[in-house]
């Protein structure tokens, strides 16, 4: 074999540079294979029958019509299948009440949730009962058919009646419907500092209940092996691998006979990050049948069997000085959980409880969350999970603070930006953050959007007493993504750790394998992981495949949700591919006859220092280490390498988003006339796909901000139970935005990267609101809520006159 | 049961279906094409988009009887591996594709506006696909797509 190997041009670097997707070429031809598309030989329909109360006892259950139509195979009320479930459905984060990190009072409140309801129904859309048939419309004739005697009961819709002492409780054995109070930080210094405060800032911020709506709905299809006790499960999921756990226990299958594959998934944002009954069900039904089975979420049960995001209400509360420097943040929040705990329900404000306090820098930090049960689906992580929240809550109040002490709203915030910093820093709620330049990305955002411009064309429209009026709305905003390190999350009593993997697999022919752990749903790892391996490799982009979602595949991984794939999951492949050049420069240095220390990897091959021309390639080190001929003493045959990268921090992102809107005061209708969003998501690996992220974000953001809303009727029956009756924006609603970044690299990883998957939907709601009530300050209006439709627009602005309201 | 003759991507099908029977279930679990994605089973997210005669429509809503003697082109009728319809090619370079659960759907989408108006302007392609929602991009790559697609098609045609 040759010894001399050309350097790489500067085109076969592929970090950093506008690599289009390899996932794209069976998605625009409809080769792709999402659930639904799955016939397996044998294979039967699986339909759920759900509550039609929101709360109600269950009497009894009669399947028995239903078992003598037509083509069904099979039906099954929960008593019928109770035997089935060796543990009930997974929570992984239960919290306690206690006052972090110090004292813990009781154990946590978890619920038992089995995935059919035999007591009570505690939902309307608790599943009840199912039934199995042999095609698809077969299943909802029986469905029908399925008699369920139910006694009504007073159902508790609302957080604050809830938590009302004597409140019918959702779970008899817990008396009450409190799940915990959760708190962080000092509550007697803080009061201190409140009590010495010039000024003082009270706001109330709601966060109604969202609806995520992936594209694709929820989709299970199991394949049993019954000689075997085996079984593979196809699930449209986030997690493959924490399901396989999960489940495992659930049914009480063996691990090692469960492989849990995530096909291609048409979408997430977080309602796919759980472990669902339907799952369990689809499992515990093939095995007694003995048949392949398959369900299908149809999109008016997706709205209420599939979680819901937010459901938060928040006192927010600043202490300052006469000139507006902000001396402590106080955060309460109420959260209604629904009416169980599905994967990580309890937790999700938790994601957001240390970031409160946003970009600034204050002394006195508190943070406390009293969490409720009621009689509504269960809410879980939705795109930003507490981060959101919590960006919206300091970002309102920051306004808030420049009307009350009559400053610009960007002055206020240059004044209180912590400076600029590249080593971790200490904040006042106790985090370590990475890196961050916050003032930098402001002034940048400001520069793009003509924010002085703005400001004169607003003065313009409001002294010629414009009916449409211009707002500049600021957001910015700080997340913490890459939920880590392992000993935090046990301290925050979250069931698993923080840590990812990967497997880098060197052919003998210079192809390269890439096994990760994550499993994306549209985020493109296939193709940025396949740029970080053939860069710290040396081989070309096209010669690197990336497998996923496939526990059988890939068994060693922790999923996909937080932002966390390539902090965690992309420094593992990093880390690998080290692993791997280890090893390489052993059997290069052999083969070029020199030491290990004279040989340096550059230009894509491992060289001898001084004679670049005497170089070894990483396929030709494949390839010898496959024929095993020539290999230094004690070097295994073969080029494959792990690694199991535990991240020592969070990474923390951050940047600022500005967005001018017009605003009818006659109509109410809001209008986005231009958004920029700057971001800062640290080193940046495929820069076309960080963009379709945060233009993917923000228009979640902007619909929360705008549009979307989940509305109950007084029985809790979901009144927005559809697509057509819930409002996703379509193109036509939204705006193209202007995109651009700085970067502050992560000091918690070797690659420097942050993670960018939920940047605008947590930066966004605030930018659109605060836009909206600048534009209508001089007609009195300083509060609307989410979202700012134009009937509450239009309410607001009666309201401030002293109309109608 | 009634039997239809559909012409499918140029092929004629003959087949026996359910009165009740979706064109898009006709399409996905009796032809096995299953390009043509559901999302919404009420005619609202349109990923399940296809052009029926040359104009598009939503197989959700539409009887597989009702398109007896008719043509229908879906995704796979469009271009694959190696020659992909310049929507096709777009979309892909555009980077107008996430999940890409949406994206069938929307491809077939604009093409009956591309169809109908030739070039376009970036408000008449975002108000065309009004009925086509997607979840992951904010829609601003896939506008982009379509434009550059309408241009491609009415320069060639031109």
């Amino acid at each position: 074999m040759t010894e001399t190997v050309q350097a790489p041009t500067e085109a076969q670097r592929y970090v950093g540079g506008g690599v289009l997707r390899k996932e794209d070429p069976e998605l625009i031809t409809g080769q792709a294979q999402f659930v639904d598309d799955i016939v397996l030989p044998g294979m039967v329909w699986v339909g759920i029958v759900r509550s039609a109360y929101a709360h109600a006892r269950i009497n009894s259950v009669d399947v028995s019509h239903a078992r003598e139509q037509e083509g069904v195979v099979a039906a099954f009320s929960g008593a019928d299948l109770q035997e089935e479930w060796a543990a009930a459905l997974p929570c992984a984060w239960p919290i306690q009440t206690r006052s972090f990190p110090t004292e813990t009072d009781e154990e946590a409140r978890l619920p038992s949730h089995w995935p059919l309801a035999t007591d009570k129904a505690r939902f309307a859309g608790d599943g009840l009962a199912v039934v199995v048939a042999d095609s698809r419309g077969g299943v909802k004739d029986a469905l029908e058919l399925v008699e369920v005697d139910y006694e009504p009961l007073e159902a508790v819709l609302e957080l604050d009646e809830a938590l009302r002492d004597g409140a019918p409780a959702v779970h008899d054995d817990f008396g009450d419907n409190k799940a915990y109070t959760w708190s962080l930080g000092d509550g007697d210094a803080v009061q201190r500092l409140f009590d010495e405060a010039a000024v003082t800032i009270n706001e109330r911020y709601w966060h109604p209940r969202l609806v995520p709506n992936p594209i694709e709905p929820r989709g299970v299809v199991v394949q049993p092996f019954p000689a075997m006790g085996e079984f593979t499960i196809w699930s449209a999921t986030q997690v493959p691998h924490i399901a396989k756990i999960t489940l495992a226990l659930s049914l009480g299958i063996p691990e090692t006979k469960l492989r849990v594959i995530a096909p291609d998934v048409g979408g997430g944002f977080g309602s796919k990050l759980n472990v669902y009954a339907e799952e369990a069900i689809c499992l515990a039904v093939a095995r007694r049948l003995g048949r392949p089975v398959k369900w299908v979420e149809e999109r008016t049960e997706n709205y209420v069997a599939t979680t819901h995001g937010r459901g938060v209400l928040q006192e927010m509360e600043l202490a300052a000085t006469e000139e507006g420097k902000v001396t402590a943040v106080r955060a309460r929040l109420t959260a209604d959980f629904g009416a169980y705990y599905q994967l990580v329900t309890p937790g999700i404000p938790l994601l957001g409880a240390f970031l409160y306090a946003g970009v600034y820098d204050v002394q006195g930090y508190f943070f406390e969350c009293t969490g409720a049960f009621t009689n509504k689906t269960p809410t879980d992580a939705y795109r930003g999970a507490g981060r959101p929240e919590a960006t919206y809550a300091i970002e309102r109040a920051m306004d808030a603070l420049a009307r009350r002490v009559g400053k610009d709203p960007a002055e206020i915030r240059r004044l209180n930006f912590i400076p600029p910093f590249d080593q971790p820093k200490e904040v006042a709620s106790g985090l370590q953050f990475d890196s961050g330049d916050y003032e930098r990305t402001f002034d940048e955002a400001l520069r793009r959007i003509d924010y002085e411009g703005l400001r004169g064309e607003q003065s313009e429209r409001r002294q010629r007493g414009d009916t449409k009026l211009l707002g500049v709305g600021l957001s910015s905003y700080i997340e913490m993504c890459g939920l880590a390190p392992s000993q935090v999350l046990a301290a925050l009593k979250y069931g698993a750790g923080g840590w990812d993997a990967a497997t880098i697999r060197c052919h003998p022919t210079g192809k390269v394998t890439v096994v990760t752990g994550t499993s994306p749903h549209g985020q493109g790892h296939a193709t940025s992981w396949a740029q970080i391996a053939a860069d710290e490799l040396g081989v070309p982009f096209e010669d690197v495949e990336v497998l996923h979602g496939d526990t059988a595949v890939s068994p060693l991984g922790m999923d996909t949700y937080g932002s966390r794939s390539l902090a965690v999951g992309g420094i593992a492949l990093w880390s690998a591919a080290q692993r791997i050049k280890e090893k390489a420069r052993l059997i290069a240095a052999h083969e070029l006859e020199v030491a290990p220390d004279d040989v340096e990897f550059a230009d894509g091959a491992f060289r001898v220092r001084g004679v670049p021309e005497r170089a070894k390639t990483i396929p030709e080190i494949a390839f010898s280490a496959w024929t095993a001929h020539n290999l230094p003493p004690e070097i295994e045959p073969g080029l494959e390498a792990t690694y199991v990268f535990d991240p020592p921090n969070f990474t923390f992102p951050s940047g600022t988003h500005v967005c001018a809107v017009e605003v009818d005061t006659e109509t109410g209708e809001v209008e986005i006339l231009k958004y920029v969003a700057i971001d800062d998501c640290g080193n940046v690996v495929n820069p076309m796909i960080v963009e379709g992220q945060v233009h993917g974000g923000v228009a979640q953001g902007i619909a929360e901000a705008m549009y979307e809303e989940a509305i109950y009727d007084e029985q809790g029956q979901l009144l927005t139970n559809s697509m057509h009756s819930y409002r996703i924006p379509s193109a036509a609603e939204l705006p193209s935005i202007v995109t651009d970044r700085t970067t502050t690299p992560s000091t918690t990883n070797p690659m420097g990267v942050k993670g960018v998957g939920e940047a605008g939907t947590i930066a966004a709601p605030p930018a659109i609101v605060n836009a909206v009530v600048d534009a209508l300050t001089p007609l009195g209006v300083t509060e609307i809520g989410k979202p700012v439709t134009p009937e509450r627009v239009w309410r607001a602005i009666q309201s401030a006159k002293g109309g109608a309201s | 049961m009634r039997r239809v003759a559909i012409t499918v991507n140029g092929v004629r099908h003959e087949a026996e279906v359910e009165p009740r029977q979706l064109l898009v279930y006709f399409l996905r679990e009796q032809l096995g094409l299953t390009g043509t994605n559901v999302g919404c089973d009420t005619t609202t997210c349109g990923a399940c988009t296809v052009l029926l005669d040359g104009r598009s429509v939503k197989a959700c809503t539409v009887l597989a009887v009702q398109s007896d003697g008719r043509e229908v082109t879906t995704i796979e009728g469009l271009g694959s591996n190696g020659d992909l319809h310049p929507l096709q090619r777009a979309f892909h370079e555009e980077h107008a594709v996430q999940c890409g659960y949406c994206t069938p759907g929307m491809i077939m989408a604009a093409l009956s506006l591309i169809e109908e108006h030739g070039s376009l302007t970036e408000e008449e392609v975002r108000k065309g696909l009004e009925g086509n929602l997607c979840r992951c991009t904010g829609y601003q790559n896939i506008v982009e797509a379509i434009l550059r697609a309408a241009d491609e098609l009415t320069a060639a045609r031109a």
